[in-house]
């Protein structure tokens, strides 16, 4: 894995070894020094082109917990018009020598453009671009599934499992969501069923060959049972813009398509309600969904650390290919070997670490 | 003495080989014996064996984006009609769309003056439709016609004419002075930030949509409204399969409509798209492999009547970023030929004679340019286009006559050369070469100065 621009850029195995790799990274963070000397020395530049707080500090605390080097770097208001400046910070950050970019891009295909276009030699995360990809939030809404899904008392996160069997309800504002195109990918390859649901206005023309089932009627599919639900956020200008918006008002909305106390009692007992937040309250779900214990909504944003440690340790020293990668040898077993138990690996980490 | 050429056993749209003499600007003798006629000393006559290959009228393009006057960085009038001539064009319509607008008869007699001066090809500018292609109100139509550049073809490609009164009123007033108004047929509510083509790539990579109905519903539109009105019009850069439909409808009423295909849509599809190099950002987008295969099946049963390029330079900077932020648009002056000949030559499609029909005859007629698209006959104004088809070639935009590398062929390579290219007689381009006089110091500065 040279970068992560897509789930698609992820077989089953390797998704495997990135959630394998952010179990084991979950298991340091439990303990009182959570600190990984990992990678010390090498640089990780957060480039935001779009405001998103939760996901910048999200990526701050996993680079910080593997001891590398952050830097933040806001280009907000470096509007799209201007888009040499996309090459020119590129330009920037290499010469600076960072080893690895995480971009959050309002255009789609920025980080492929970044990755791709000769202008930097680091490993670059997608951090969210445009109507793309999020790939980081799918491995840590997988990652969340499969530890209350598939988990066992002696295997808590479900490691070395996929998801085969398990029917997750997507719904929402699918045509806008990154999040969406990035589950659905990453759920099917890791062999869940995907039912996306939303109002017809909000999926896409060219939805069809994707692989996923698609509804307009929520409780037609909260009735089949669904392992998960991901409630989708909707954002509140989708309601004015050309052609007078995409649904006639937020109270039509909820009513329909809305996550309630009711349509929540519906479900099995087995099943969570996922939100990659921020929530719009009293929207796209209700106080009572969200605040539920069925909800793991605070739980993924614990999870998003682990998972951005096991993405970063992979791209920057998975493959030891890059000099001053050395210390990762002994922190954290050999990755390659999903079979590790995830409690050697504490031990080992927590060792080094000391 | 002006040079004479003799093309010796010459395919004449791909026909029976023949001596065909080139000599005071016209076609002066055609046969075995035509180096016969030629009144030059021998030394003075320029044989040219041209053994296996084709000539053909010389190619009028009706859709140029030239650049000047305002973005002189991405082409000058100089360097866009060299490149027409490296791709064997004698006649470009150069579009409005320049700052400031070619919408008053001073702007449109400026460009028309510069293509003279630069003397690679005729240019016959594009009056806007509009002012400053605002959409709003009518531009001086009468006055470009009846200017030095004497205009025929109005519009304000880039935009659509959207209103359909304005259109209705376009479409009547040109009828005074034979004129046809060129629609760029994008519905703009439709569209609004569209990135790409609306279907299945779309969909995965995550651009906005711009549907094919955006096209399609402008162009019922403006095909009932020429029909109420009783005037041409002409649809630019159709991409559709739909809008294929709509056009052989309309023909079958008996409505004056003519639409043209861009080199690009009769090969590329949406599916480039996917590596979001903005190299394949143009306007309308790249369609499906169903609607590329409607466009070449309406060009070989002549639905569509012309192939024109929408040759759309961009500057590096327009064009090295992220897809969003990146210029519409893709050259074409030096490989539409080849690209014709690839997809509708060598498949079988069309023959040699139906490549002059769409690049050079129905151009020049919608157009209403005199002295192009002629046939190849004895007293005919030797605007000529001589190809190599066995040629085969790697298209290198860094090479190209084109002061712009936005080509979406970069490194592909493609059957078909140019090798010479006759504008009134006068070589442009001989040996598959610009023929510039580097005495003139208008080459030696890069652009002409008027
Ligand atoms: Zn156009």
């Amino acid at each position: 894995m040279r970068h992560l621009l897509s789930t698609t850029d992820l077989d089953r195995a390797a998704a495997i070894r990135v959630l394998d790799t952010a179990a084991q990274m979950a298991a340091t963070q439990g303990r009182q020094i959570k600190k990984l000397p990992t990678l010390r020395g090498r640089t990780v530049v957060n480039l935001f082109f779009e405001d998103s707080t939760r996901t910048r500090i999200s990526f701050e605390t996993a680079a910080k917990r593997l001891s590398a080097d952050v830097i933040n770097f806001s280009a907000k208001g470096s509007s799209v018009s201007k888009g040499e400046s996309l090459k020119d910070t590129a330009l920037t950050l290499q010469a600076m020598g960072a080893d690895a970019i995480v971009i959050r891009h309002q255009a789609s295909g920025a980080p492929h453009t970044l990755a791709h276009a000769g202008w930097t030699e680091a490993a670059v995360v997608n951090a969210g671009d445009g109507m793309h990809q999020h790939p980081t939030q799918a491995l840590l809404d997988a990652f969340t599934i499969r530890r209350h899904l598939t988990g066992t008392a002696t295997n808590p996160d479900g490691v070395g499992h996929d998801l085969a069997g398990l029917h997750v309800a997507v719904v929402g504002d699918v045509l806008h969501s990154r999040v969406a195109r990035s589950n659905v990918d990453l759920l099917h390859t890791l062999g869940a069923e995907v039912t996306l649901v939303a109002p017809p206005t909000l999926l896409p023309v060219g939805v069809g060959p994707w692989p996923a089932a698609v509804s307009y009627r929520l409780d037609d599919v909260l009735a089949q049972g669904p392992d998960a639900v991901m409630m989708l956020r909707v954002q509140r200008e989708r309601m004015s813009t050309a052609g007078g918006g995409f649904f006639p008002s937020p109270l039509e909305y909820t009513r329909l398509y809305g996550l309630d106390a009711r349509r929540l009692a519906t479900l099995p007992d087995h099943s969570i309600v996922l939100h990659p937040g921020p929530m719009n309250r009293g929207l796209e779900i209700s106080a009572d969904a969200a605040d539920s214990p069925r909800a793991v909504i605070v739980e993924q944003v614990a999870n998003g650390v682990a998972v951005r440690m096991a993405v970063l340790y992979l791209l920057l020293s998975g493959d030891g290919d890059t000099p001053g990668a050395a210390p990762a040898t002994g922190a954290v077993p050999a990755l390659t070997s999903t079979s590790t138990p995830a409690t050697a690996a504490t031990t080992t980490t927590a060792g080094a670490t000391a | 003495m002006t040079a004479q050429y003799l093309l010796k056993d010459v395919r004449p749209l791909g026909g029976e080989p023949t001596d065909v003499l080139v000599a005071g600007g016209l076609v002066a003798a055609i046969g075995p014996d035509a180096g016969d006629a030629s009144e030059n000393a021998p030394d003075d006559l320029e044989v040219i064996d041209a053994t296996g290959m084709v000539l053909l009228p010389g190619l009028v393009d009706l859709h140029t984006h030239l650049r000047e006057p305002g973005r002189e960085d991405a082409e000058t009038i100089a360097s866009g009609t060299r490149a027409g001539a490296a791709g064997g064009f004698t006649a470009v319509h150069a579009m409005a769309n320049t700052t400031p607008t070619q919408d008053t008869a001073g702007v449109v007699e400026q460009v028309w003056r510069l293509g003279a001066q630069a003397g690679w090809t005729d240019v016959h500018p594009v009056g806007a439709v509009s002012v400053g292609l605002a959409g709003e109100h009518l531009a001086e139509l009468g006055a470009m016609a009846d200017s030095a550049a004497r205009v025929r073809v109005f519009s304000d490609d880039g935009k659509c004419v959207h209103d359909p009164v304005l259109m209705r009123r376009a479409l009547e007033y040109v009828k005074a002075f034979d004129g046809v108004i060129a629609q760029h047929a994008q519905e703009p509510r439709l569209t609004q930030g569209a990135q790409m083509h609306e279907g299945v790539v779309s969909a995965e990579i995550g651009l906005a949509g711009w549907p094919a109905v955006a096209e399609e519903a402008i162009i019922a539109r403006d095909v009932l409204l020429a029909e109420h009105v009783g005037s041409r019009l002409h649809v630019c850069h159709l991409s559709t399969a739909g809008s294929v439909e709509i056009i052989r409808w309309a023909k079958s009423r008996g409505i004056a409509v003519t639409a043209e295909v861009t080199p690009h849509h009769l090969v590329l599809t949406d599916e480039e798209a996917r590596g979001y190099d903005p190299v394949f950002k143009v306007n309308p987008p790249l369609r499906t492999q169903a609607d590329v295969d409607a466009v070449r099946e309406g060009l070989a049963d002549g639905t569509i009547d012309i192939v024109a390029t929408d040759h759309a330079p961009h500057t590096r900077e327009d064009k090295d970023c992220e897809w969003a932020a990146a210029a519409f648009g893709m050259t074409g002056l030096e490989t539409a030929l080849s690209v014709v000949q690839q997809t509708m030559v060598d498949t079988g499609r069309m023959t040699w004679a139906d490549v002059a029909r769409v690049l050079s005859t129905n151009p020049a007629r919608i157009g209403r340019v005199e002295g192009h698209g002629r046939p190849i006959a004895v007293g005919e104004p030797a605007n000529l286009v001589l190809v190599d088809p066995d040629q085969r070639r790697v298209v290198e935009p860094a090479r190209q006559a084109t002061a712009s590398t936005n080509s979406p062929l970069r490194g592909r390579e493609l059957p078909g050369a140019v090798v010479a290219t006759f504008l009134r007689g006068r070589a442009t381009v001989l040996d598959g070469v610009p023929q510039d006089d580097p005495a003139d110091p208008r080459y030696a500065a890069g652009r002409v100065t008027p």
